[in-house]
């Protein structure tokens, strides 16, 4: 423990004790800003703003598959809308979703620092994502891009139609801003811990989102160089994919999944270190079996580089790779078990507080599970054979992305919202939402393993009518689970001027974050924080748990 | 003290922010490192699709410019390590004098790498352009591979002369005897040269029989 721990600061140093929201009402104070606190609302109105965007391609897509024949679009513009909905989600707003917004903000609170280590490649890092982002509306703009998010080969080299070359630069640019806040994080975790706090007092969300970085900066340039391939061959006919040639579409899939499966770990580690947080908060209890969960996030980190090939059981790839790789699919399933065990755990005799958050968190244990055990049918190869490419693997990782990480992301925000705005928010409505979103939720995705199970194919928009009861039920769930989503935006933003203030630690939560104003002032802490024990520590705790704790 | 100067947000110790510094710049290279590390996989299934005319194609690049390349790169990683030497020991001349010649050897790098590209486009081994011509189908995949990977690494150079042109022209960086800045700026540019490391090897060296 050579680094952070008892480093002497220069205690003398003055502090005003302005909250960030009131330094500066400028213009240039918010868009030229280094605050930690301010790039994170900064990239939660960009969010929010793709959220929407992605949101509407969904709607068309359930519109028009309320029928079976295509009837509201195209077959190229549906094509255009689930391209355009996948590209945009994923990269635009599950990947920033959580770290960027929620980690950014209290990332630095939580180990008692008083910024990133690099706060103007923090706000470097929004500026490219804004740059990728405006590409990416210049494309929908434009037409679109019918590849899908996957850019397959040859069909985005040679075929498709549409602006791939711009899509493909949006995403590759998106990608840098991706690294440089990896590289912030690692760093900040490293250099900026307060005196006391060691490694192995870190709360987990701290944890997880250091495996996530670890992701973010070994994965994303292979996405990197794999897009540059791909314009490369598009742009100038210099492929190395290009079958005419002998080359090897099937090297693209490898290149992509490499980077691709350890994005769905960039979407789902952050919502796990969040879970952790409201867990223990509601529970008023120490995690069950802290080291277990702090490294089952490495483990996932890891592991999760070693099981793309799960993707390409059917795309001819050798049946030795096939079964290895199904194998450490298999395995990868472990560190994440683990973790809802000890959440479960957690739980398990607390002294548990029902607000929104930790409705918001079963919701995504119960998601999660759901999502995490088809995906080990999926990794069976046997199984796997009969439902690649149907509604069954759309509804495995709906379940995961948007019923795990949307619903964590959505438990985040509540959880932490009268910290980052000083403001409470009407918990009445707050819980009525979280319901609502559930609900509305598995009336969309459920009905997608029914159908895929039977055998609807995935991006399609023409089927035969007698899958068109569960469609319609799919349809139904969507636009319930779009009241959902656009609750809190209300409640919300009406907390803004009209909640009552909020004290510094309205949950009774332990963590360095809760013990600064709410808002915090522009430097987070008044004075230096000091940590002298472990995380999670409630000392209110049952006499009973605290045995086994 | 130049030290106490350059501390910036949030740091509170000068030694805390050149380990910070040096850790942002080494997890960095991590990330460039798998850039070309998918760039590396590819011609490695290139080869083992195509192992004969693989190694034919290679014979074509000009061995001797790939090689002359080699050394003038590995001779400027070595003035740059010197240049970090010297800044701690306290001879900002010479530091700057070692990163001059690091950036005059990364110049003649791409030069050379300029005059073999033209050399390639009159034997009509440029994919794309009209005088074009292969004698195998996976000659120009070869060479499609060699563009964008030679390309992409000389984009890097380019990146490495304009920051140690910066350590070069700042006379902060040249007195710092921590050598933050000259520090930093030379480890990339090692990274640039392993790169290439890997790259003459994968591309000049099978063609030879
Ligand atoms: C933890 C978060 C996870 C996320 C976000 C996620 C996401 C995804 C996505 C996006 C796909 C579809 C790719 C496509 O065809 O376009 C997919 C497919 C798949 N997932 Fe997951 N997944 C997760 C966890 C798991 C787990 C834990 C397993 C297995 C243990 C798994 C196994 C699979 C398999 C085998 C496929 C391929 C299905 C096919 O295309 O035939 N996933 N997953
Ligand atoms: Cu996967």
């Amino acid at each position: 423990m050579s680094d952070a721990a008892l480093d002497i600061d220069r205690p003398d140093e003055e502090v005003e004790d302005i909250s960030y929201l009131r330094a500066g009402h400028s213009l240039g104070s918010w868009f030229l800003t280094t605050d930690h606190k301010r790039i994170a609302i900064l990239y939660l109105v960009s969010i929010t703003f793709f959220f929407l965007i992605g949101g509407v391609a969904a709607a068309l897509i359930r519109l028009d598959l309320l029928t079976p024949a295509g009837d509201l679009m195209t077959n190229e513009g549906y094509n255009r809308a689930f391209s355009l909905h996948g590209i945009i989600m994923v990269w635009f707003f599950l990947i920033p979703s959580i770290p960027n917004t929620i980690g950014n903000f209290i990332i630095p609170l939580m180990i008692g620092a008083r910024d990133l280590a690099f706060p103007r490649l923090n706000l470097l890092s929004w500026y490219i994502y804004i740059v990728a982002g405006f590409i990416t509306l210049a494309v929908v703009l434009g037409g679109g891009v019918d590849t899908g998010w996957t850019f397959y080969t040859p069909l985005s080299t040679m075929y498709a139609n549409g602006m791939v070359v711009a899509t493909v630069v949006a995403v590759f640019i998106s990608g840098f801003s991706t690294i440089l806040t990896g590289i912030n994080f690692i760093v900040t975790i490293h250099k900026l811990r307060a005196p006391g706090m060691t490694w192995s007092r870190l709360p987990l969300f701290i944890w997880s989102h250091y495996a996530v970085s670890i992701i973010f900066v070994l994965a994303t340039p292979v996405l990197a160089i794999t897009l540059i391939l791909v314009a490369a061959e598009r742009l100038f006919g210099i492929g190395v994919f290009d079958p005419a040639l002998g080359g090897d579409p099937l090297l693209f899939q490898h290149l992509f999944w490499f980077y691709s499966h350890p994005a769905v770990y960039i979407m789902v580690l952050p919502a796990m270190g969040v879970i952790s947080e409201l867990i223990t908060s509601a529970a008023h209890k120490r995690i069950f079996g802290y080291w277990f969960v702090a490294i089952a996030s490495i483990a996932i980190a890891v592991i999760g580089f070693l099981v793309w090939g799960h993707h390409m059981f059917v795309s001819g790839q050798s049946i030795y790779a096939s079964a290895f790789f199904s194998f450490l699919s298999i395995a990868v399933a472990v560190p994440s078990a683990i973790k809802v065990y000890n959440w479960t755990a957690t739980l398990y005799k607390g002294d548990i507080m029902i607000d929104a958050p930790l409705l918001f968190a079963m919701g995504f244990i119960g998601l999660f599970v759901a999502g995490g055990l088809t995906g080990l049918m999926l990794a069976m190869l046997a199984i796997d054979v009969h439902v690649h490419d149907t509604y069954f693997v759309v509804a495995h990782f709906h379940y995961i992305m948007v019923g795990g990480t949307v619903t964590a992301f959505f438990g985040a925000l509540h959880y932490w919202w009268p910290k980052i705005t000083g403001r409470l928010y009407n918990e009445t409505l707050a819980r009525i939402a979280a319901v609502v979103i559930l609900v509305g939720f598995n009336l969309t995705f459920f009905p997608q393993f029914m159908l895929g199970y039977e055998g609807m194919p995935r991006r399609y928009h023409v089927y035969p009518p007698e899958f068109q009861l569960l469609q319609v039920f799919s349809s139904a769930g969507a636009a319930l689970l779009a009241v959902g989503y656009a609750m809190p935006t209300f409640y919300l933003l009406w907390s803004l001027r009209r909640g009552p203030r909020a004290p510094a630690n309205p949950w009774g939560a332990t963590g360095l974050e809760w013990t600064t104003s709410s808002p915090p002032p522009k430097h987070n802490f008044t004075q230096q924080p000091v940590v002298v024990r472990g995380p999670y520590y409630y000392p209110l705790e049952h006499p009973a748990s605290r045995a086994n704790a | 003290m130049p030290e106490q100067r350059a501390l910036h947000e949030p740091f509170h110790q000068p030694a805390r922010q050149r380990e910070a510094d040096r850790l942002g710049m080494i997890v960095f290279l991590a990330s460039e490192a798998m850039l070309f590390g998918g760039l590396f996989a590819a011609a490695m299934a290139l080869r083992l699709l195509h192992p004969v005319e693989y190694v034919a194609a290679s014979g074509h690049l000009k061995l001797w410019l790939g090689t002359a390349n080699t050394a003038i790169l590995l001779t400027s990683s070595l003035m740059a390590a010197v240049a970090v030497e010297a800044a701690r020991s306290g001879s900002p001349r010479l530091a700057g004098w070692s990163l001059g010649s690091a950036i005059i050897l990364a110049l003649l790098f791409l030069g050379i790498k300029g005059y073999e590209y033209l050399g390639e486009y009159r034997e009509g081994l440029v994919p794309g352009l009209a005088n074009a011509h292969f004698g195998t189908r996976t000659q120009q995949l070869f060479m499609n591979f060699y563009f964008v990977s030679t390309g992409l690494h000389g984009v890097h150079v380019m990146v490495g002369i304009g920051l140690l042109g910066v350590s070069a022209l700042s006379r902060a960086a040249r007195e710092d005897r921590a050598a933050v800045l000259i520090g930093n700026a030379a480890l990339y540019w090692h990274l640039v040269d392993i790169i290439w490391l890997f790259l003459y090897p994968t591309l000049y060296l099978p063609g030879v029989s």
